[in-house]
């Protein structure tokens, strides 16, 4: 029986595309409801595959729910899709999200029938990229993703819009174009574009050193995740972009980079991985603690939530890294956790900015009392993200510091984490220190009128701390799931 | 006993949080009553359930209970239990926990009558004590973490419980921040801990640490970790500096922070893993010496403080000092004994100036005096409390200071040197702020716009409503007799220790007085009293003329 579940996961949003598109003049709800249909049946049926999903040991290094057509056979291209343990929870993150950025958009009113058509475009491109395991396919959905999120920052954008969109267009470009030579020179080494095959397949005689093909692929992946100091394309795009595209990015889109890292640079060539895990690790800890410290500077709410971004993924770069199969469990994990954790942040900040259009911290204050519900959601998406035990975020990191202390792969493994760790302290700083400025102290007349959550803002919030909590509380429920996936990439290096 | 009671006197506390939280917040917010009424209640049930554990580990022959364990995760060779642990330390935290705990909830009804912010009140103060329950019951230093930080968070929210004032974020922000640094040697110690051993058990640890497995730099290392998330959260120097500050608080959450929950769960972090200490010279000689340092230290900042709040303050970064030492050079029955007995008479002390700034509405005791006529019976209760401080025979405080003086005495001259002196501070500082906040003519109060009450203080000093004398009273019952559950060395026995004989010279109620050691301590604590009578009472209408202070 084979009902094509992940097309129909992928191309659910293309379908509330064409409907919104082929509407004559539709008005304002009937666009949002048909962006919010089609992101929660696309939702449904990834919960579905989640439920569905084979987890006897049978099935471990599978994939699971493939799909394959011939597609280009000029080149041997298949139309492959299909989900294991590391990309399951990346399509539930990104159709969840897809959920909670129609949700969050529910007040726009610029052009919404482009906007949700954009949305949903990007939704669809990055799932594409979590399913593909074809090469030629991947790279298809990887570029793609780019034209909604040009449009959406630099129309419905805010501040330096334009700058901030060509900058993100640029950098993506330019990884994109190394990562495509990446891919063609896999092609001419081994004949395939099957991602399945790729992992650990044996590379006899290659044309080029194989390190270059690994820096091919990873600069690529490097800019996306970000890594340091290829992420200053981030900050610009995240402060600028309207929320929803801010909760994608930063939940999703980000991901795609540690996605690729895992899937092809450490499947593909683990050898090379472990020759250069020192360097990479050695980039992980200055991102963890630049950006932390970075963060700790910053005055506008947006740009904060940002650069922590870039902290936090440094955790994972460094679980990546570290090579052993707890660490890599904890990193694919941390991808989750985070993806939830500032998903909601910016959507709060959103909220935030709704209701008093500044993210200046320095004109915010005691909106404690003002946002009763908001005050609260905020506070624990806050304390997520600086890794409260309970939640999500402290899983993560705990579980990607256990593994990268007792990892073996690097030599003082054990001092870099302790460094990482450090990181947490300085979150806990400039989270606190955020949460202070905004709600805390006297409050300010100015905003005395402004209105809490309504019900709208508080079914998508509440929904994703209810997400936080469960990871946080039972994370079994994701942990056996990548471990069907990571087990046999583990297995490669030989950790 | 069923094995689900340990269970059971986390989780009560738990659920009333989240039924405050989830359900009468947002559905019932007018009949706040009812979310105090609820966490007194479940508070109180669990307190039943840990005297009857208590009981049941008395009874037990190895003084310990076997509970089994839940499984939470298993990443690759990482496989993590859940599982509470019940032994005889255990037991004895989870009263004192629950019991200080009973008796702050009840207290507050009065103090906390008519707070916009009642609902969240008992809200935090139940997500408080459940978590430092789990803290305590936690057989997993994993879970021990886990809970460490839920500590720190219900300390967060309640040191910023009037968020608005900009001190009180201030005073939060600090505390959280501060005791994370602690909580970064903490959690290197845990990573140690698996990349040396692949286990989070306590009892495993217990094992290979006694069959030589763990030992070493590694054991030091360990050691040293764990004692830096203690320093954290026991407010040891130098990371003490939250502490003061955390007064901004409402009073009862300062009496539960500093008698039962937050700070304690320092000591009993070292406590509970004693066995890695005691295996490592460098650790436990970290551990007293920092101990026996900021003893002395925070008592003599005490000296001078004229809030009354920060006065009790520095005094139990003093005495928190002392249990560490009694840790450092005794074992864990002389350390725990001190937290046991202060939990009280500390819980005591603060409710009592609680009492005062309900019927004054000032914590300044420059602007008190005078106030045992207005006030008798907070005034006696805290008098008791102070002597019981200070280590008057034969009130609680006497009993376990004792034993860490005579621990200090035979291990090295140089710490008890610093130990007797903060005895004495201790009881100078005490009988200073009675002298000058019940002695001596009443010098106005605040000043309305001060207040933290909306009701009138224009009446001038009154006694406060029978709801909070009562725990006052009890507590004050408590800090003179809790001290003789040791007297025979029944508590020492308790605690597992081997050297309950070794604990003091000589034994009995009467015959320590026979060994000079004790009067030694005895003389020092009465001239320390004796020096703030001279200062602070004989010479009062003198001292006022001098400081105009309004």
């Amino acid at each position: 029986m084979n009902l094509n579940l992940l097309s129909w996961i992928i191309f659910l949003p293309v379908i509330g595309i064409v409907i919104i598109a082929l509407l004559p003049k539709p008005g304002q709800k009937t666009v949002k409801w048909i962006a919010l249909s089609a992101t929660l049946a696309s939702f449904l049926v990834s919960i579905a595959v989640f439920l569905m999903f084979n987890r006897s040991e049978a099935a471990i290094g599978q994939m699971q729910f493939e799909e394959k057509l011939l597609w280009i056979p000029a080149i041997n291209s298949y139309y492959h899709l299909g989900v294991d343990g590391l990309s399951l929870p990346l399509v539930i993150l990104m159709t969840f999200l897809g959920v909670i950025s129609v949700l969050v958009s529910w007040k726009v009113e610029l052009r919404p029938k482009q906007f949700f058509i954009w949305v949903l475009m990007l939704e669809s491109s990055i799932l594409g990229v979590f399913c593909s395991l074809d090469l030629i396919l991947f790279f298809l959905f990887w570029e793609l993703e780019l034209i909604p999120m040009f449009f959406l920052i630099s129309i419905w954008g805010s501040g330096r819009k334009e700058y901030a969109a060509y900058k993100y267009l640029i950098y993506t470009l330019v990884g994109s174009a190394f990562m495509l030579a990446g891919i063609l020179s896999v092609y001419f080494i081994t004949h395939t574009f099957d991602i399945t095959a790729l992992r650990g397949i044996q590379i006899g005689t290659s044309f080029i050193p194989l390190t270059v093909l690994f820096f091919l692929l990873m600069v690529g992946f490097a800019i996306k995740l970000p890594v340091f100091p290829l992420h200053t394309w981030l900050p610009d795009a995240h402060t600028n972009a309207p929320t929803a595209a801010s909760v994608i990015l930063a939940g999703a889109l980000l991901k795609m980079g540690g996605y690729g890292m895992i899937r092809l640079c450490v499947s593909m060539l683990p050898q090379v991985a472990l020759q250069y895990a020192p360097v990479m690790c050695t980039l992980a800890v200055i991102g963890v603690i630049y950006g932390a410290a970075v963060t700790l500077r910053q005055t506008d709410l947006k740009r904060l939530i940002a650069y922590s971004s870039v902290s936090h993924m440094g955790y994972v770069l460094l679980g990546i890294f570290a090579l052993n199969q707890v660490s890599l469990t904890g990193a694919s994990l941390q991808m989750f956790s985070h993806g939830v954790i500032t998903g909601l942040l910016f959507a709060m900040v959103g909220l935030v900015y709704d209701k008093t259009h500044t993210r200046d911290l320095n004109n915010l204050s005691g909106l404690a009392r003002q946002m009763p519900i908001i005050v609260v959601v905020f506070s624990i998406a806050g304390l997520a993200s600086l890794g409260l035990p309970g939640t999500a975020g402290f899983v993560a990191e705990f579980i990607t510091f256990a593994g990268s202390f007792t990892s073996v792969a690097v030599a003082g493994m054990k001092i870099f984490t302790l460094i990482a760790v450090i990181g947490i302290v300085v979150t806990s700083g400039y989270i606190l220190w955020m949460l202070q400025r905004v709600f805390y102290g006297y409050p300010l007349d100015k905003y005395n009128g402004v209105k809490d959550a309504d019900a709208v803002e508080m079914i998508s919030t509440f929904a994703v701390v209810a997400v936080i909590m469960l990871v946080g509380i039972y994370p079994a429920i994701l942990t056996n799931v990548i471990y069907m996936g990571i087990e046999p990439i583990a297995k490669l290096i030989g950790m | 006993m069923p094995t689900q009671v340990p269970w059971l006197i986390f989780l009560l506390p738990f659920f009333s949080f989240l039924f405050i939280g989830l359900v009468l917040r947002p559905f019932l917010s007018k009949y706040p009553r009812v979310g105090g009424y609820l966490t007194i209640g479940t508070v109180g049930i669990s307190c039943a359930l840990s005297l009857w554990v208590l009981g049941a580990v008395i009874a037990a022959p190895d003084h310990m209970l076997l509970v089994d364990d839940i499984q939470w995760a298993v990443v690759g060779n990482l496989n993590i239990h859940i599982g509470v642990l019940v032994d005889a330390l255990t037991a004895v935290m989870v009263v004192v926990v629950t019991f200080v705990s009973l008796m702050v909830q009840i207290y507050s009804q009065g103090y906390m009558k008519g707070d916009p912010g009642y609902l969240r009140y008992y809200a935090f103060m139940s997500l408080f004590t459940a978590c430092m329950l789990g803290l305590v019951l936690a057989n997993n230093i994993l879970f021990m973490f886990v809970f460490w930080e839920g500590v720190g968070l219900g300390s967060y929210l309640l040191i910023g419980f009037w968020f608005h004032k900009p001190s009180a974020a201030n005073a939060a922000k600090k505390a959280f921040i501060v005791t994370r640094l602690g909580d970064f040697g903490f959690l290197a110690a845990i990573l140690i801990l698996y990349a040396q051993t692949g286990t989070f058990d306590t009892g495993t640890l217990y094992k290979l640490v006694a069959a030589g497995t763990l030992a070493g730099t590694t054991l030091t290392w360990v050691a040293i970790g764990i004692f830096s998330g203690a320093a954290g959260k026991s407010a040891q120097f130098p990371l003490h500096v939250w502490l003061p500050d955390a007064m901004e608080g409402p009073t009862p959450v300062s009496a539960l922070i500093h008698a039962a929950t937050m700070v304690a769960a320092g000591v009993f972090l070292v406590a509970r893993f004693y066995p890695l200490f005691s295996h490592s010279t460098e650790a436990m000689t970290v551990v007293a010496v920092i101990g026996a340092f900021t003893a002395i230290f925070a008592a003599s900042i005490g000296l001078v403080m004229n809030d009354i709040k920060r006065v009790l303050a520095y005094s139990t970064i003093s005495q928190l000092g002392f249990m560490m030492l009694g840790l450092g050079v005794g074992s864990v029955a002389i350390g725990i004994f001190h937290l046991f007995t202060h939990a009280f008479l500390k819980a005591l002390l603060f409710l009592g100036s609680g009492s005062v700034n309900h019927g004054t509405g000032t914590f300044d005791m420059r602007l008190m005096g005078g106030l045992r006529k207005a006030m008798p019976w907070t005034y006696i209760t805290f008098v008791i409390g102070a002597l019981s401080l200070a280590g008057i025979w034969p009130l609680a405080g006497f009993w376990s200071k004792d034993e860490i003086l005579v621990s200090a005495f035979t291990n090295n001259p140089v710490l008890f040197g610093l130990a007797i002196i903060t005895v004495f501070m201790t009881a100078f500082y005490m009988f200073r702020a009675i002298f000058m906040t019940f002695h001596g003519e009443y010098r106005g109060g605040a000043e309305p716009e001060h207040g933290t009450h909306g009701d009138s203080h224009s009446q001038g000093p009154h006694e406060s409503p029978a709801v909070m004398v009562v725990p006052l009273v009890v507590l004050a019952v408590l800090a003179v007799c809790i001290g003789w559950i040791n007297v025979t060395g029944f508590f020492s026995q308790l605690m597992g220790s081997g050297e309950a004989e070794a604990v003091s010279f000589v034994q009995g109620f009467f015959g320590v007085l026979t060994h000079p050691l004790p009067l030694i301590s005895l003389i020092v604590a009465l001239l320390g009293i004796l020096l703030a009578y001279a200062m602070y009472c004989a010479s009062v209408r003198k001292r006022d003329r001098k400081n105009d202070i309004i």
